[in-house]
């Protein structure tokens, strides 16, 4: 079987150019001097500057900066106690309803989600006056609920590949669970706490939908802002924008990578110097 | 010694059942009162009465007489029956989810298999070169084809300059632009379960049947893809299941003639402030698409949990 050119190597290439031609070409735009978007009229970073004359977008981007910072962290808090209740604990009432709840999250559409927790917060708020408003809070709580899932799914793929023998070891020497927890588990899931902290937030800050539903009048965040401005076509600042926010995801998932890749190398050196003792 | 060690783990005892009672208890409450009661809402609200106030539905239950009656309206269901407005955007979602999938599938599914296929050291850096689009904004992905399928749009200059065509071809507002805006935006959930599925795949099964004479398309039809059935499906429900609700990419890409319930549910509950009518929209959303998601959960239960 040829290993250059068969139909396999040849979709994934195409593949490869149509998932990154499109950002690419966003990105070159960004840099364009006219304002029409197709022509080209030489380079200029004057759309950057515009950006950030914008004060509606910096504050969006503050607000979807602060949501997203504490729904990502909540909701590693959460995800881990879900994924180790789900790996550890064996058999308890109500564990199928609860995976059911962790799992259904990763495919249930936004609209269906955002509508019913608005929903939600409205009989809340008409039957025992909390929340008194809709804005940032109640994103936020719509936020952690679905990074919940998310960030499950990852720090569960890690904890089942952990030793568990290295948990009972430190638990027979005396350890309490609480303590063998923080000792020994956190330490060992930690790039997979890492990865799902990134991806929450990257999830966090990129949701359109459900905020939409949930957020009030006084809260505007990010993806809302485009949203609105994008409905009325294509412009030169939202390419720079756009930019910009390619530009940090990247990075974000450069370092989730780097983690994740250093901590399989300590990993494999650990279990070389163990075996080169023995 | 003995005796303080018995101490010692009965204290262990009692603080880990306590600790265990919070480690089940936290998230399990979060989740029942913010993903799962929400849902007992819409179906109430769904049978509710639209009315002018705030909020903009009646209450299900009405104390007349020192007697508490319960007042169900099935009328926004009958309503969304009558209309075949709302019948052809649930059969329109379906048919761009079901096509939109199967598109997915058939680039998806060829790129899984090369990476699988490729050197051991490219693979961690195709996946993340896979991976890495889906964490960018969603929003900001369909945008970026809003600039190049556009009339006067990067597609249709550079087939113009190619001398291919002479007209430009209208394919921003169209159905075509959905389905690659969907293609584009969900690729990478059709190409991660089955690369996943494919690389444990064991080797020597299609070394045995090629030994026994099977060539290359009849080894890949009657052993590869059988073993990956696993990953198209986990794959296939991935792309599936919010393609059917999707609103962003009807919306931005999609024209008049793309009728899909995402769209529909968005503009009844944002324009026309029709909560209830929303509500029942979503309750039949929801037992259309339950077959598939219960299917998608028995799927990942055996992941997410281990064994037990």
């Amino acid at each position: 079987m040829g290993r250059k050119t068969n139909f396999s190597n040849i979709a994934l290439g195409f593949g490869l150019v149509f998932l990154y031609l499109p950002m690419f070409i966003l990105v070159i735009y960004s840099f364009n001097a006219s304002r029409l978007v197709t022509v080209w009229a030489g380079f200029s970073t004057k759309w950057y500057g515009e950006l950030f004359k914008d004060d509606q977008l910096i504050d969006a981007v503050l607000t979807s900066l602060e949501i997203a910072v504490c729904a990502a962290t909540a909701a590693v808090i959460l995800g881990t106690m879900s994924a180790y209740l789900l790996n550890r604990f064996g058999k308890f009432r109500g564990r199928t309803l609860f995976s059911s709840m962790i799992t259904a999250p990763l495919v249930m559409p936004d609209v269906i989600i955002g509508l019913s927790l608005l929903l939600m917060f409205v009989s809340l708020s008409t039957s025992i006056g909390w929340p008194e408003d809709r804005g940032m809070l109640t994103i936020l709580i719509a936020h952690i609920t679905f990074c919940t899932a998310y960030s499950t799914v990852v720090i569960s793929s890690r904890l089942r590949e952990m030793d568990v023998s290295i948990e009972e070891a430190a638990m027979d020497l005396g350890a309490s669970p609480l303590k063998t927890f923080f000792v020994i588990t956190i330490p060992t899931i930690a790039p997979a706490l890492a990865s799902a902290w990134l991806l929450s937030f990257t999830l966090s800050l990129d949701d359109l939908v459900i905020s939409s539903f949930v957020s009030g009048p006084g809260s505007t965040t990010l993806p809302m802002v485009v949203f609105s401005s994008v409905r009325l076509g294509v412009s030169p600042k939202v390419n720079a924008l756009a930019t910009l926010m390619i530009l940090c995801v990247s990075l974000a998932a450069f370092i989730a990578w780097w983690l994740a890749r250093r901590a399989d190398r300590a990993q494999r050196d650990a279990y070389q110097i163990m075996e080169r003792d023995q | 010694m003995m005796l303080r060690k018995l101490q010692a783990s009965s204290c262990h005892e009692l603080q880990a059942d306590l600790g265990r009672r919070a480690v089940i208890g936290i998230p399990f409450l979060w989740l029942l009162l913010f993903f799962f009661i929400p849902f007992i809402i819409v179906l109430k609200i769904s049978f509710a009465y639209t009315e002018i106030a705030i909020p903009p539905y009646s209450d299900l239950l009405e104390y007349a007489d020192e007697a508490v009656t319960i007042v169900l309206n099935f009328g926004n269901y009958l309503f969304l029956a009558d209309d075949p407005l709302y019948l052809s955007a649930y059969l329109g979602s379906l048919e761009v989810a079901f096509f939109g999938t199967l598109w997915c599938l058939l680039l998806g599914y060829p790129m899984a298999y090369a990476m699988a296929r490729a050197p051991r050291k490219w693979q961690s850096a195709l996946m993340i070169a896979v991976l890495l689009p889906s964490w960018t904004s969603f929003l900001i992905r369909i945008y970026a084809w809003m600039g190049i399928l556009r009339n006067n749009g990067l597609l249709n200059n550079f087939l113009m300059w190619l001398g291919v065509i002479d007209q430009p071809l209208i394919i921003l507002n169209t159905n075509v632009a959905v389905y690659i805006g969907l293609v584009y935006a969900y690729l990478p959930f059709m190409v991660l379960p089955i690369y996943a599925n494919l690389v444990k795949l064991d080797h020597s099964l299609i070394e045995a049947a090629q030994d026994l004479g099977a060539r290359p398309v009849e080894c890949f039809f009657r052993i590869t893809l059988p073993l990956s059935k696993s990953g198209i499906i986990a794959g296939s429900m991935l792309v599936f299941i919010p393609a059917v609700g999707e609103v962003v990419i009807p919306q931005l890409l999609g024209g008049p003639e793309t009728l899909m319930i995402g769209k529909i549910l968005w503009q009844e509950f944002f324009n026309n402030r029709d909560w209830p009518v929303a509500s029942a929209l979503a309750m039949v959303m929801l037992l259309i698409l339950l077959v598939p998601i219960v299917f998608f959960n028995n799927s990942r239960q055996k992941e997410l949990g281990g064994d037990s």
